[in-house]
């Protein structure tokens, strides 16, 4: 089966300008009386239900952003009543109260829905064995990646994450065929099955296809990724204040990830003007839920930076396709006034065999001059009795990083293993100037 | 003769030495001679012990970073002079020695060991 919904994923633009403009009529009608906060907006901005006709005029409406998700804890966005939710989930918030997101039975249907279309997508079919290590509870991505899989058929095995010893295990005994983590978590499931005595990746592991997504990851990150496993990776995307993983996903042409638009509606505006930003440029990524009853978002701006292409792609789906993501504007780090993402570190790191892939950043300030240092692992086979070809390895590094990111970071070469890995989202950063 | 020799990447020196001599210790593993080459950043701990396979496992296994690497071993009197001679002919041969340490052999013996720029020549003049 080439397509989980054929006729959603490659609908002609002017049906699905009409199907998108119905939806949202009756979605900003929907929260507008249910929703108190909708109603106060759009009040304020003088716009009324009745304004919103066709998709074009969702730029009459206004934005939103998580401070209002937060500030409205914990029910005050749900639109629909308690007996109609069926599930909730809640994002990790590192400061303050977590973002609750509220699910009816419709709004788990439309979201395994969207997960299977992405599984289909990649190749996946109901005569696979898929792996759920993405972590399960409050984070949608274990129970997301769980319902689609369950949708399309696989052999579902809930590893959730975490006990990497026992994944693997089970990975090799029941021929595991599908993984689905985060891109950090798969890079330390490779690097243990390589560790591991018993386990041969090529005559032992089954893997034919990744799922990889909640943490932005890198072309160089992908690469490392297939060779590794001995797998085509693809990347899903989402995000729990719209739905979770699934909003779109790869196909096989790994060229762009497809949002599927009848469910989420994606805008790019410039960040700063706030205005809309024509296709191919790049801008803030923008949703509108267009289906969702328990807690939908009008016009969430979400922090991730990309750009969308329209048109059919080569296999066959219209459905706009977004850039990959290499960073949300939340995790752009300002040093010595520069702007660095850390996945240009991480791209870097990744096109250079000798490092393990895994880094971590830390920023300080001292003396009013902000620090900026990079701790990197030498792989085991690239260690030898000299200093001078270790140094010299530093020094091809830094060289990369200086012509990437414009700025000078201090690199350490750490021990193979010594870097914390993550059985979740990954976390590459300590910004002690914010202790200051 | 040629002998192999462990190289230990050590980043946080002190702590890790004591935790490195102390796992060999335990598994009976006699460290004969060892010297550091450091920076300000980290050092290699060249190390020669008495089992050189079973060293390096068990210190990989427990996440150290080792490399083995051959070294020429040098053994003559412990007296003024006696290693100018192999210096000199080396360094007439256009052989660098890029780093070398010594320590006492049996019967009052020096052994040197020694690194050189081009293994192949160094064998040839030594061997
Ligand atoms: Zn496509």
């Amino acid at each position: 089966m080439k397509y989980w919904n054929e006729k959603m994923e490659c609908m002609g633009a002017e049906d699905m300008r009409a199907l998108q403009g119905e939806r949202l009529r009756n979605i900003v009608r929907y929260t507008y009386e249910r929703v108190e906060f909708y109603r106060r907006r759009m009040d304020e901005a003088g716009v009324s239900p009745d304004d919103i006709q066709t998709i074009d005029d969702i730029v009459k409406l206004p934005f939103m952003q998580k401070k209002d998700l937060r500030d409205y804890y914990p029910t005050g966005m749900f639109a629909a009543p308690m007996d109609e939710i069926v599930r909730f989930h809640a994002s990790s918030g590192t400061t303050g109260k977590p973002i609750v997101a509220a699910y009816t039975a419709s709004d788990l249907d439309d979201w395994a829905e969207g997960v299977a279309r992405c599984l289909t997508a990649y190749g996946v079919t109901k005569d696979d064995v898929a792996q759920i290590s993405y972590g399960y509870g409050l984070f949608t991505g274990g129970l997301g990646a769980h319902d689609g899989a369950t949708k399309v058929g696989c052999s579902v095995l809930p590893t959730s994450s975490g006990n990497t010893a026992k994944q693997i295990m089970l990975m090799r005994d029941l021929g595991s065929t599908v993984l689905c983590c985060t891109p950090s978590y798969a890079l330390y499931l490779a690097e243990s099955i390589e560790q591991d005595k018993d386990t041969d990746v090529a005559r032992d592991i089954k893997l034919r296809i990744g799922v990889f997504g909640a943490e932005p990851w890198t072309e160089g990150m992908r690469k490392a990724l297939e060779e590794n496993l001995h797998i085509k990776a693809y990347d899903i995307y989402g995000l729990t204040e719209v739905s979770g993983p699934g909003v779109g996903g790869e196909c096989e042409c790994q060229d762009g990830t497809h949002i599927w638009e009848d469910l989420f509606y994606p805008e790019i505006i410039d960040p700063v003007t706030l205005q809309p930003v024509e296709d191919g440029k790049e801008g803030e990524l923008v949703f509108t839920t267009l289906s969702k009853e328990g807690m939908p978002v009008i016009r969430y701006r979400t922090r991730d930076l990309t750009h969308l292409t329209r048109g059919r792609c080569k296999c066959g789906r219209t459905a706009v396709r977004m850039a990959k993501i290499l960073g949300r504007s939340d995790d752009m780090l300002i040093i010595r006034g520069v702007n660095v993402f850390p996945s240009q570190v991480e791209s870097v790191i990744m096109q250079m065999p000798e490092f393990t892939g895994q880094y971590f950043i830390t920023l300080d300030r001292v003396n009013n001059i902000d620090t900026f240092d990079i701790d990197v692992e030498l792989k085991l086979e690239y260690h030898s009795d000299s200093i001078k070809n270790i140094n010299a390895i530093k020094a091809k590094l830094n060289a990369k990083l200086v012509s990437v990111l414009g700025i000078k970071p201090d690199v350490h070469i750490v021990e193979p293993g010594s870097i914390e890995r993550s059985m979740g989202k990954a976390k590459h950063v300590l910004d002690k100037r914010n202790f200051k | 003769m040629k002998i192999k020799q462990l190289s230990i990447f050590l980043q946080n020196k002190l702590g890790r030495f004591a935790e490195m001599a102390s796992l060999l210790g335990e598994a009976e593993i006699n460290m004969q001679a060892f010297t550091v080459a450091e920076n300000a950043e980290f050092g290699i701990v060249r190390l020669i012990v008495s089992d050189v396979d079973k060293a390096a496992k068990l210190l990989i296994e427990h996440s150290f970073a080792v490399s083995v690497n051959e070294v020429f071993l040098l053994e003559m009197p412990d007296e003024p002079g006696a290693l100018a001679v192999y210096v000199n002919k080396l360094s007439d041969a256009g052989v660098f020695i890029e780093y070398m340490y010594a320590f006492s052999g049996a019967n009052g013996k020096a052994v040197v060991a020694l690194k050189p720029s081009d293994a192949a020549l160094c064998e040839k003049i030594l061997g």
